[in-house]
C-alpha cells in the first residue's frame, strides 16, 4: 500500500501494477468501527431479554456448539429479529445513499419520494382488503413499492430523469398514496386498523426464519451489485454532461442504480414496515463521520445497520414505557443524532 | 478528412428547434472557436458534437463513424468536453477531481495505475494546479477552479477537446491565462473547439473561426481573412470598425460610437 501523491487516501497495487485499488483510509476505518459496534449491540441483544443468556453461551450457540434451551432462544427466537434489524438497516442505508447521490439532495430518500408510502399502500391493501398472511403482506409491500417506483420514473422522465423533478413527482405521488392509505384505515374495522397502524410504524416483532431467508438472499445479491456500481455513482455526482464526457454511460448507470435502490427499499420495507428516518439519516451521518466526498455506500450500510440494531435495542429494553415498535426509536435516535451533528457543524462555522 | 464533423444536423430542445440542417467540419489540428450572439445555437452545436445532445436529424461523425455507434468510453478516449458550468461534488479535493478525468482508462480491477498517477501529475503541472492537490475545490478562486477543470479534461488524454465558454465568469487576466493554456495545448497537437463570447480574444487565439447566427453558420475560416465589419454586423447586428490588433495583427473589433451608430455612419469604415 502506498500513499498517493495527488489523491486523498491510499492505493494498493500488485507487483506488476496490472491490478490496483483505491482505498479511502478514514472511510474504511470508520466503516470497520461501525460494523464492530453494530455486531456488539447485536450480540448484546441476543444475550439479553426476559431470559438472560451469558455472552459466551451466545457465541457458542452461534458457532453451533450449544444445544438445548439456549439454542432455541438464541437461534429461533432472537437471531431472526436481530438479523432482520441488521439487514434492513444496511439495505435502507444503501438505498438512501444511492437515492441521495442520484438526486444530489438529502430529501431524495426513499421515505420522502413516496417509495415507502407506496409499499405501505401495497401492504395495507393486503391487510385490510385481502386479509392476507404475513408473507402476503410482505409481497404486497414489495409490489406497492415497485409500482410506485415505476410510476415516479415514468412521470419524471423527460430527456433523462432529472433529479429535482424526480423528488417533486415522488412527493406528489407520496401525498396521494398517503391520503389513500388514510382512507383505507378509516374504512377498516377497529382491530384491523390497529394492526395496520402497527405495521405502518415499522416493527421487528415476531420475525421468523421464513421472513429472514428471502431478505438475506436479496441483500446478498443487491448490496454487492450496489457496491460494484459505486465508482460510476461517484462519477454521476459531476453532473450528467461531465460524466458523459468522461465516458460514463449515464442513462444505463442511473437506471441500474435506481432499480437497485428501489429493490433494496422494497425488500427492507416489506420485511419490517416503513421504518422511519434510517434511509435519510444513515447516509448523512456516514458522510459526516467519514468526511468523504464519495457516495459512501459501504459506510452508509454499516451506519444503517448500527442505527437500526441500536434503535431496536432501545425500543425493546431501554424505554420506561415498555417495548414499542422500532420505528418510533429510529425517529428519535436518528433525528436527535442528526440534529446534534448539524448544530455542531454550524457552531464550527462550516 | 476531418476527425470530427457533422452533417445535416437538426437540434432541438423539446419542441424548440435551435438549428436545422447544419453542417460543420472541425479541421484537424485546429484551434476552432465558435462565436455568435446569445442563443444562436453555438453551445447547442458543441453539445451535439460531444454527443451530450442527440440530434433530431443528421449525424455527427467521429473518425468517419457515427458518434452514436461508439460506446461512451470509446468516445471518451478520443474526444473530451468541458461543459460551461461543471458541478464539483461536495467536499472533493483538487487531486481527486482531476483524477476523475481518468475514468475512461480505468476499470474495477484497475482503479489507479502508475500511468494514471503520472498523467494526472502532468496535467496538474501543465495547468499549474499541482500545489493545490490537497485543497478543497470549493475553497478555490474562479480562475484556479477553471484550471482544475481543464486539468481534469487534460487527464482524459484525448486528441480532441471541446470547451464550452471556458472563460465565463473570469476577469481579463484569467481569461488570457486560460486561453494561453489552450493555445499551448493546441501547439502540442490537440484539436481544440471552444465557444467564446469575447470576439477580440476569439480572433486572437483561433486558427479557425465559425460565426453563427440563429442556428446558421454565417462565416467560417481563418479569422484574419473572414472577420470584417460587414461580417460582424451580419452576425451580431453591431456596427463596428475592424482594425489590426496592434499586438498580434489579428482583427480587432471596435464598436462604433453611439452617436455615429445613430446617424448610421461607420459600418463601412475600416
Amino acid at each position: 500500500m502506498s500513499r498517493a501523491q495527488v489523491l486523498s487516501g491510499a492505493v494498493v497495487r500488485n507487483p506488476t501494477g496490472s491490478v490496483s485499488a483505491r482505498i479511502d483510509l478514514r472511510a474504511a476505518a470508520v466503516t470497520l468501527v461501525l460494523v464492530l459496534l453494530a455486531l456488539a449491540i447485536a450480540l448484546h441483544s441476543l444475550a439479553s431479554g426476559d431470559f438472560e443468556i451469558p455472552l459466551p453461551d451466545v457465541v457458542r450457540t452461534l458457532l453451533g456448539q450449544e444445544t438445548g434451551g439456549a439454542k432455541f432462544i438464541v437461534l429461533d427466537l432472537r437471531l431472526p429479529r436481530t438479523l432482520t434489524a441488521l439487514l434492513v438497516g444496511a439495505a435502507l442505508g444503501v438505498s438512501g445513499a444511492i437515492f441521495q447521490s442520484l438526486t444530489r439532495n438529502p430529501l431524495g430518500s426513499p421515505d420522502f419520494i413516496g417509495l415507502t408510502i407506496g409499499a405501505s399502500t401495497g401492504a395495507l391493501l393486503v391487510i385490510l382488503v385481502l386479509n392476507g398472511s404475513t408473507n402476503q403482506i410482505a409481497l404486497g409491500a414489495l409490489l406497492g413499492c415497485a409500482a410506485t417506483a415505476v410510476a415516479i420514473y415514468l412521470l419524471a422522465y423527460r430527456r433523462g430523469a432529472q433529479s429535482f423533478r424526480l423528488i417533486l413527482v415522488g412527493i406528489g405521488i407520496g401525498a396521494m398514496l398517503d391520503a389513500f392509505n388514510s382512507f383505507l384505515i378509516t374504512r377498516a374495522r377497529l382491530d384491523e386498523a390497529v394492526g395496520a397502524q402497527v405495521w405502518l410504524i415499522g416493527t421487528l416483532n415476531g420475525r421468523s426464519w421464513d421472513q429472514v431467508r428471502p431478505l438475506l438472499l436479496a441483500v446478498i445479491v443487491l448490496l454487492p451489485l450496489a457496491f460494484w456500481q459505486s465508482r460510476h455513482l461517484n462519477m454521476l455526482s459531476l453532473g450528467d454532461e461531465t460524466a458523459t464526457a468522461l465516458g460514463v454511460p449515464v442513462e444505463r448507470t442511473r437506471g441500474l442504480l435506481f432499480a437497485c435502490a428501489v429493490a433494496l427499499a422494497a425488500v427492507a420495507t416489506s420485511a419490517a414496515g416503513p421504518i422511519a428516518f434510517v434511509a435519510l439519516a444513515a447516509p448523512q451521518l456516514a458522510i459526516r463521520v467519514t468526511r468523504s466526498a464519495g457516495s459512501g455506500l459501504a459506510s452508509s450500510a454499516a451506519m444503517g445497520a448500527l442505527l437500526l440494531v441500536a434503535s431496536d435495542w432501545v425500543a425493546q429494553r431501554a424505554l420506561p414505557s415498555g417495548p414499542v415498535p422500532v420505528g418510533i426509536a429510529t425517529g428519535l435516535l436518528g433525528g436527535a443524532y442528526l440534529c446534534w451533528l448539524l448544530v455542531h457543524e454550524w457552531r464550527k462555522g462550516r | 478528412m476531418s476527425r470530427l464533423r457533422a452533417e445535416g444536423l437538426t437540434l432541438s430542445y423539446d419542441q424548440r428547434v435551435v438549428t436545422e440542417n447544419l453542417g460543420v467540419t472541425v479541421p484537424d489540428g485546429s484551434f476552432t472557436v465558435i462565436v455568435g450572439p446569445n442563443a444562436c445555437g453555438k453551445s447547442t452545436l458543441l453539445k451535439a458534437l460531444a454527443r451530450l445532445l442527440g440530434p433530431k436529424a443528421g449525424q455527427v461523425y467521429l473518425d468517419e463513424k457515427a458518434i452514436g455507434s461508439y460506446s461512451s468510453k470509446q468516445v471518451a478516449h478520443r474526444l473530451g468536453m468541458l461543459p460551461q458550468t461543471p458541478i464539483a461534488p461536495n467536499g472533493i479535493t483538487v487531486g481527486d477531481l482531476v483524477a476523475r478525468g481518468r475514468y475512461a482508462h480505468q476499470s474495477l480491477l484497475r482503479q489507479w495505475s502508475k500511468e494514471d498517477e503520472a498523467v494526472v501529475v502532468e496535467a496538474m503541472e501543465q495547468t499549474s494546479v499541482h500545489e493545490l492537490a490537497k485543497r478543497y475545490v470549493g475553497e478555490l478562486s474562479g480562475g484556479q477552479r477553471q484550471r482544475v477543470w481543464l486539468a481534469m479534461a487534460l487527464a482524459q488524454q484525448t486528441p480532441i477537446l471541446l470547451l464550452d465558454e471556458p472563460t465565463t465568469y473570469l476577469d481579463i487576466t484569467h481569461q488570457v491565462e486560460v486561453l494561453d493554456l489552450c493555445a499551448d495545448l493546441h501547439e502540442q497537437g490537440r484539436t481544440l473547439v471552444a465557444v467564446l463570447h469575447d470576439l477580440n480574444l476569439a480572433t486572437r487565439y483561433a486558427t479557425h473561426l465559425i460565426a453563427m447566427r440563429e442556428g446558421r453558420i454565417v462565416a467560417e475560416g481563418d479569422p484574419g481573412r473572414i472577420v470584417t465589419a460587414e461580417m460582424v454586423e451580419q452576425t451580431f447586428g453591431l456596427k463596428c470598425r475592424v482594425i489590426p490588433d496592434p499586438e498580434t495583427g489579428t482583427p480587432l473589433i471596435i464598436p462604433v460610437d453611439r452617436a455615429a451608430r445613430r446617424s448610421g455612419v461607420g459600418a463601412t469604415l475600416g
